[in-house]
């Protein structure tokens, strides 16, 4: 096997099956979406979006999630503490600068004294101003509307971070050790609530959805938005629902009941 | 060169200890499982370029069943200590850090990546979406 590479385009992929073999950064923006698998030359094509078996996000999957408030109780911080322990942050006794992946917001309505409480995580908006604002393109949403931070391409400069109406980001400020191997982050670099991509990936639900079903609220249900027959577009046709600054025009994948 | 070389052989053939050559490269930790079927000489010059396409394959498209992954990596490169603890790959003299710090080359993968495999439990438990059949037959016969 010849190990020269010239402009790197003989790189045989890894793969057993029949992938791309050299994206370049190029190649990658310009390629669209929509597009088929082009080649190039033999055993280099050019990176493949949608339609692909292999590519978990999926263009036609929009992946939501649906917090019914009337079920959720102000005492219970069990979504918080299965996002923290699946991800691996922690909170470090400097509450200015602590990891924002998802807390509990609590409401009273003052003329009433009703109390409402509710997670609030990234909305994984359909517009994101994340996105928008990010100057490395290190903010970006994937194709099943997953909104993430690339942390390779991030600069931590933490526009998106002002740039987002629910303060859903957080920037690591210190070297950090013992990192999940399937959720990494480390200083220097903006994170937020990645959707538990890696679990949706693999056909599971989010680790603070889990926990949720697991004490018995069941106040969070995540699923497939555009398909007709999941469980949380049936809600959403059945009860009406609010989007958190609905005003914004985001149309985030993170929608609430009984608010 | 050629003179520099023709001096080595000299001294070689002179009896100096046949050690020698070991001494002068760095001591790569030895790893456990299948050798990679494309030769440690192609691993060890494009690396840095598989892993370079196959993180976008997984950060941007969520393709998880990719070739070339630094999970991959460290999951059969650690070192275990003598309690059977894995060595964090990124320690002194340990995978990573021996050829890196031999050149001088900085890598920053571990300010954000794991550098001890996850437990084999948990690691090698997650279904993929491909094998949800297969694990859903296997679920059934271990639960009968």
């Amino acid at each position: 096997m010849s190990c020269s590479l010239k402009n790197g385009s003989e790189l045989p992929a890894l793969k057993f099956n029949k992938k791309p073999t050299e994206m370049g950064r190029r190649e990658f923006m310009r390629s669209g979406a929509a597009l088929a698998t082009i080649t190039l030359a033999p055993g280099v094509t050019l990176m493949a979006f949608g339609g692909k078996a292999e590519a978990n996000a999926n263009p036609a999957t929009r992946w939501g999630l649906l917090v019914d408030t009337n079920k959720c109780t102000p005492d219970c911080d069990a979504c918080v503490t299965a996002c923290s322990t699946e991800n691996g942050w922690k909170d470090t006794g400097h509450p200015e600068t602590d990891a924002q992946w998802i807390r509990k917001v609590d409401l009273v309505d003052l003329a009433t004294g009703r109390e409402t409480s509710l997670p609030v995580m990234c909305q994984h908006c359909e517009n994101p101003p994340c996105v928008d604002v990010c100057p490395t393109g290190a903010s970006f949403k994937r194709a099943d509307g997953i909104v993430l931070v690339d942390k390779h391409i991030c600069i931590g400069c933490r526009y998106c971070m002002m740039a987002c109406p629910y303060k859903a980001r957080s920037f690591v400020h210190e070297p950090l050790t013992g990192q999940k191997s399937y959720a990494p982050r480390g200083i220097g670099t903006v994170e937020s609530c990645t959707l538990c991509v890696h679990r949706v990936d693999s056909g599971r639900i989010p680790a603070c959805v889990e926990a949720c079903d697991a004490i018995g609220h069941r106040a969070l249900i995540f699923g497939d938005m555009n398909d007709p027959e999941s469980d949380i577009a049936k809600r959403l046709l059945a009860y009406p629902s609010l989007a958190l600054r609905d005003d914004l025009g985001l149309n985030p994948g993170v929608r609430y009941t009984s608010l | 060169m050629k003179a520099f070389l023709t001096v080595l052989i000299l001294l070689m053939g002179l009896g100096f200890p046949p050690a020698l050559s070991q001494t002068l490269g760095p001591v790569v930790p030895k790893a456990t499982g299948n050798p990679h079927p494309e030769g440690n000489l192609f691993m060890r010059i494009n690396h840095s370029k598989l892993l370079l396409q196959d993180r976008n394959l997984t950060v941007r498209l969520g393709d998880r069943n990719i070739g070339a992954s630094l999970k991959a990596c460290v999951a059969c490169h650690t070192s275990t200590d003598k309690n059977g603890q894995p060595i964090p790959i990124n320690a002194d003299k340990q995978f990573c850090s021996v050829c890196h710090e031999y050149v001088s080359a900085k890598i920053d993968c571990f300010q954000c990546h794991a550098t001890v495999p996850e437990k084999k439990t948990e690691a090698f438990l997650i279904p993929k979406t491909s094998d949800s059949n297969a694990l859903a037959a296997y679920l059934k016969e271990t639960s009968e």
